[in-house]
This record gives C-alpha cells, structure tokens and sequence, in this order.
C-alpha cells in the first residue's frame, strides 16, 4: 500500500518537474516509427509481464514438453554412449567420405549461434533497438548451440576420451598441438566464442535476475537469484562500468562472431579439394550462418510468443525486421552458390568443374537442389511486406531456410569428399541410425536447455527493453542519442 | 523493525529528465557520497553526477595485450623452438597461420578481464548485503523507480540540509532511512 501511495506521489513529481519527454503521451510526441513495445505499457508493466513467466507455477504443458525433450536427448545420448563404447565405425562414413554428418551437423549448430551474437553485438553497435526484444532468447541459444556443435565436434575425434590432446599443454609426449592445421584454429574460435557468448549473456542477466530476485517469494528461487544476480542494486556507480563493458563486449563479439564461421570455412578453404578450395568461402559461410541463426529465433520465438503471450514485446515489426535479414542474407548466400558455379567453370580447372556439375546432376543432386529451393527461392516470399508480416508464414519458411542451410552443409562435405581425384575410390554416403539419433537427440537437448531457460529466466532483457521504452530517456538525448554514443566511444579512445 | 542510526536521506523519482536535473543539483551542491540507483542505464546521469570516466578500457587494452602477446609466444616458442614438426617444408612460423590464434586469445582475454574487472573490481560485487535493502523504494530500483540515495557518510550531510536538497529538487517520498538492527524481509509491495 505504502508503495503504491509511493509510486503515485513520484509520477506526480515526475509531471511536477515538467513531463516534457512524451512520458505522459502528450499529442505533440507522436511517435512517427512504430512502437518497440505495445499496449501503452509502463516501466512497471514490463517487470511484471516479464518476471510473470519465472513467478508462475510451471503448467503441466510445460512438463510434458520438457519430458518430451528430454526422451528426444536421450535417446541422443544412448546413440552416443554407443558411439563412444564401440567407436565410430558405427556411423555411415567409409575411407572415401570421411566427414559426413558429424561435421555437418557441427557447422550447422555452430551456424544456428551466430544470429545470438549478431542480435546481441552487431545490431547494438548499430543502434538497433528493436533487438532488446529478441536479445536474450538469441544469445541463450547461441550457447545452446555451441554446446550441441561441441557434442558432434569432439565425438568426431574417434577417441574423445582424449579431446584435451587440441588443447597446447606441457605434456610428458613432449609434443605440441599443429598451429598450421585450420582444425586447431578451431579449437580456439569455437571456445573462445563460447566464453565470451557465456559472459555477455551473464553481464546482461545481472540486473534482470536482480530483478526476479526482488520478487521471488519461494525459497530456492530466492537465493539461486541472489547468488547469481551478484547483489545488483541498480546503482548508477555501477550502471557506468557495465554499460561501457557492454559495449567493449559488443566491439569484440561483432569481429568475433564474423571470425568463427571463417575460421570454420577454412576447415574446407585451406584444404585442396575441389569444392572446397574457394575463397569465397569466408564471407559465404558467415551470411549462411546469420541466415539460419535467424530463421531459428524465428522458429523459437514464434512459439515463445504464442505461449508466453509475449505479442507487445515481440511485434510484427520485430518479425519484419528479422525476415528482412533472412531476406538479404539469403540473397548473399544465393549470390555465392551462383559465383561458386562461376568461377568453377571460370577457372578452367576440369575437377572443380567436374565437382559443380555433380553437385547439380549427380548422386547428390537430391541435396543440391533442396539446399537451392530452401535456401534461394523460399526467401524470395519476403519481398512481400504481407508475407513478412505473416506469422504462421513466417514459422514455416523459418523452418524451410533451417531444413535447407542443413542441406547446404550437407552437400558441400559429401559432394567434394564422395568423388575424389581417383575414380577407383569413388564411394556413396548414407548416415546410420547412430548418427540419424544423435542429430535427432541434440534438438531434444537444445529443447531441454531452452525450455528451462525461458521458464526460469528473464527470456526478454527487461532491463534493457525499459530503458528503449518512449520517454525512459532524458529528453535532451533524444535527438543526439547517436552522437552520445559516438562521443563516448571516441572519449574513452583517447583514455587509451 | 528496531532502528539504528540514521545511514542515509532518499528520495524517489519516475522520470528521467527529472532525476538527471537532481543529479546535477546534487553535484552541484557538492556532495560526494550520495547514488542514484535505477532500473536501467539513464543516459548521460554519470555525467550529471559528476562521475569520471570509468577505467574499464585500460584494463580491456591490458588484457587484450596480454591475450595477443600470450598467443604470439605460445605459437612461435611451441612450434618453432621446442617441437620443430616439419610439414611439406612449410616454415616453422610466420605470422600469417599465426592470425587466427591471436585474435581469438586477443578476445578472449580481452573479455575475461572486463567481466572480471567490471564485476569484481570496480563494481566490488558480488555484494549479497546492502544497508539499504530493507527500504521498499530503493528495493523497487529493479522495477520502475529511480531511487536518489544521500549517505551520511558524506561529510556535508546533515539529516535537514538532505531533506531539504531533496526537497528542493523536486524528490517523492523524501526519507530519513536508518541502518536496520532486526533483519525483518523487505515487504515487496507489486
């Protein structure tokens, strides 16, 4: 009570001190772009909404679907229990193809990430608002997403028992790790992108666990928000280092996000088989990820959305925005299956030609071509402003760009390795059950990870979406917030 | 709730334009020791504070040093010193197969220092105990309120001169708030 009498005497101040920041929705501060939150909400509207979903008992919709989750994980992890106890001449590859599901499938987790960390990094760096929204769920499941790319990575090994033999460590074999070898730089790109994906996400869930923290009434949820939540009070002694933290955090993941999936790329580009040995594959394997990293934020956060009715938060100008991305980013990745064919032809080498046509004619093909209808022609719709807009459109095209960036994965690895330079070691691929189940089973553990996560995390940075909200800002930031950040950032260069 | 001496005078706001006018009145006035706690980052409050610059990006070029150089002497000391493993004949070393290694520690080291210098360091958290966590306003900084702290430990600090600043700058709510002796669990209204 004594609050609420609080709350009505400061909005009172807050009209006393002159509401000139279009707070109050004065007529003349008419938003001219459309709105980030709907439902005319307050600052206190959005803890509530957000902290609703970690405050209410968990429904036995919830149960089941994490059930059956977890049933699906499991049955992934027997496959790779069985895997590991028997060794991987249980899955499908033979001398010729010696990279089939398991590389593809770790591409593919590690692609599904980078849409976290461009949400999360690149899209503040360039003043994107409308990504506090989607921030959170995004980077969360990048994490999910590189744990489940380090399952088929370090299963792939044959003896992963011995895994830390990547890492360089004094060891009594006097031996060293092969800086040379592409597959060591990916030690420390898909790790490195781990860690820092793991503390940018923690830094921005301080304060919103501080702030379920506040409201907990159970036990358990009190000290385990407590404890993580560091004491956050809020303090704007503390806001100062941790927004600037987050913007050095921002500046390093947005070249680090564009280095993993290079770095992974030359995993093919470094070597000298034709198909893979292409330049283009950098920039080529970087659009693809950001293409189906966003098609799986759509995917799940279409779902979200319906079940946790988050509508006024994740908007259909949200929906727009990121079908745009899929939009151009596929472009980018069709603009590179069109040049990759170019210059196989171009370049008058007979094998890289001869590797493009039996992509597009050969055993194959089957793959080619529904990695070029998924992935070129579906994205094509979003031209369409109706369709963009279009949520049960966009779930389903969300998942074809998914199903077709797998494919793409897919047929680079097995169309180059299945006809090599001799044609006496030609060889067909086809997965087994072992590999078909542990593909299988790391959904279900993505599912597991991201169920817990958004039942019992702030799954909207609650925080950060007050701090875009009209009027949350002083006044006089409005016109030059970008220049701010620019002074700031050129301020603090010069401390260097 | 038993009371002790008194610790601090608050004073709560909802709007950012207001709460950035007392910042500045209050620096103004020349107190030191006083906080402004928020729900999220007000832009440019720091600045109506009187806060310096944070020292954050010279701990970051520090760390970032340090991953880079760390990963220059891991790479040529390991295969070109101690465990020469001849390839194709390729040198040794050289700087370009070096690339990818110095970045990534570059980063990584660069990240792992601002976490721990932003949290640990200039923020001194983890922090589980603040004296005012008893008071319902600045226990709903979390939620929508802007909770303008004066200390007592700044040496201009009188409970009436407080109040009357407070006052003046337009402040709800304006509070006397002593140290709590009994630990009774804030009441969280909404």
């Amino acid at each position: 009570m004594e609050a609420q009498a609080q709350v009505a005497s400061a909005a009172a101040t807050g009209l006393k001190n002159g509401a000139m920041n279009g707070y109050h929705d004065s007529p003349s501060a008419k938003p001219v772009r459309e709105p980030l939150v709907l439902g005319n909400k307050t600052v206190h509207d959005v803890t509530v909404d957000i902290s609703r979903i970690a405050e209410d008992k968990a429904t036995p919709k919830f149960w089941l679907a994490l059930f059956a989750s977890a049933v699906v994980a499991g049955a992934g992890i027997l496959a790779l229990v069985y895997t590991i106890a028997v060794g991987i001449g249980v899955w499908g590859l033979n001398n010729t193809v010696g990279w089939g599901w398991d590389i593809t499938n770790f591409v593919f987790w590690v692609g599904i990430g980078h849409a976290g960390t461009l949400i999360s990094a690149v899209l503040f760096l360039f003043r994107q608002k409308w990504r506090t929204a989607i921030n959170r769920a995004a980077e969360a499941m990048t994490i999910f997403a590189v744990i489940n790319a380090a399952v088929f990575v370090l299963t792939h090994t044959g003896r992963p028992w011995l895994d830390y033999w990547l890492l360089p460590y004094p060891n009594q074999m006097q031996m060293w790790v092969n800086f040379r070898s592409p597959l060591e730089w990916d030690v420390f790109a898909v790790s490195t992108y781990f860690t820092i994906s793991l503390l940018f996400w923690f830094t921005g869930l301080v304060p919103d666990l501080a702030m379920l923290r506040n409201r907990a009434k159970g036990k358990i949820a009190k000290t385990a928000y407590t404890i993580f939540s560091l004491g956050w009070t809020g303090s704007t002694r503390n806001w100062h280092h941790y927004e600037f933290a987050y913007m050095i955090f921002a500046g390093l993941s947005t070249p680090l996000v564009l280095s993993v999936h290079s770095i992974v790329s030359f995993d093919f580009a470094v070597s000298i088989l034709p198909g893979w040995h292409t330049t283009i594959f950098p920039p080529y394997f970087v659009a693809g990820a950001i293409f189906s990293g966003f098609a799986m934020v759509l995917t799940l956060m279409l779902v979200a959305r319906e079940i946790l009715d988050l509508h006024d938060y994740i908007t259909l100008k949200h929906i727009d925005n990121m079908n745009k991305i899929i939009l151009a980013t596929g472009m980018i990745v069709g603009y590179a299956y069109a040049m990759e064919f170019f210059i196989a032809w171009y370049s008058g080498n007979p094998y890289e030609r001869f590797v493009f046509i039996n992509r597009a004619t050969g055993d194959y093909a089957w793959s080619y071509w529904m990695m070029m209808s998924c992935n070129v022609f579906s994205p094509q719709f979003f031209w369409s402003a109706k369709l963009r807009r279009n949520v049960m459109f966009t779930f389903f095209l969300s998942i074809v760009v998914n199903i077709g960036m797998w494919f793409e994965r897919f047929t680079i690895i097995s169309t180059s390795l299945h006809h090599a330079y001799l044609p006496s070691t030609w060889h067909y691929y086809t997965p087994t059950w072992v590999e078909i189940t542990i593909f299988i089973g790391t959904f279900g553990l993505f599912m597991v990870f991201f169920l817990l996560f958004a039942k019992y995390l702030p799954i909207i940075a609650a925080s950060e979406v007050k701090g875009i909200m009209p009027g949350s800002q002083p006044s006089h930031h409005h016109h030059d917030d970008d220049d701010h950040a620019h002074a700031d950032a050129n301020g603090h260069a010069k401390a260097h | 709730m038993a009371q002790g001496n008194v610790i601090a005078v608050m004073g709560d706001y909802k709007n950012a334009d207001a709460v950035t006018a007392a910042a500045k009145g209050i620096h103004a006035a020349g107190y030191t020791k006083f906080d402004i706690y928020t729900p999220y980052p007000v832009h440019g409050l720091e600045k109506a504070m009187g806060m310096p610059k944070t020292s954050l990006p010279k701990f970051a070029l520090a760390g970032g040093l340090f991953g880079l150089s760390s990963a220059f002497a891991l790479q040529y000391w390991s295969g070109a010193i101690e465990y020469k493993l001849n390839i194709g004949g390729k040198p040794l070393f050289t700087p370009h197969f070096g690339v990818p290694v110095f970045f990534e520690l570059m980063v990584l080291c660069t990240g792992l220092t601002v976490f721990f210098t932003m949290f640990f360091i200039l923020n001194k958290l983890p922090n589980w105990h603040s004296k005012y966590q008893y008071d319902a306003g600045f226990i709903a900084a979390q939620d929508d309120n802007m909770c303008v702290v004066l200390e007592a430990e700044d040496p201009r600090f009188t409970v009436e001169s407080a109040q009357a600043l407070l006052t003046k700058l337009g402040a709800a709510n304006v509070r006397v708030v002593h140290e709590t002796v009994e630990h009774d669990e804030p009441e969280y209204v909404n």
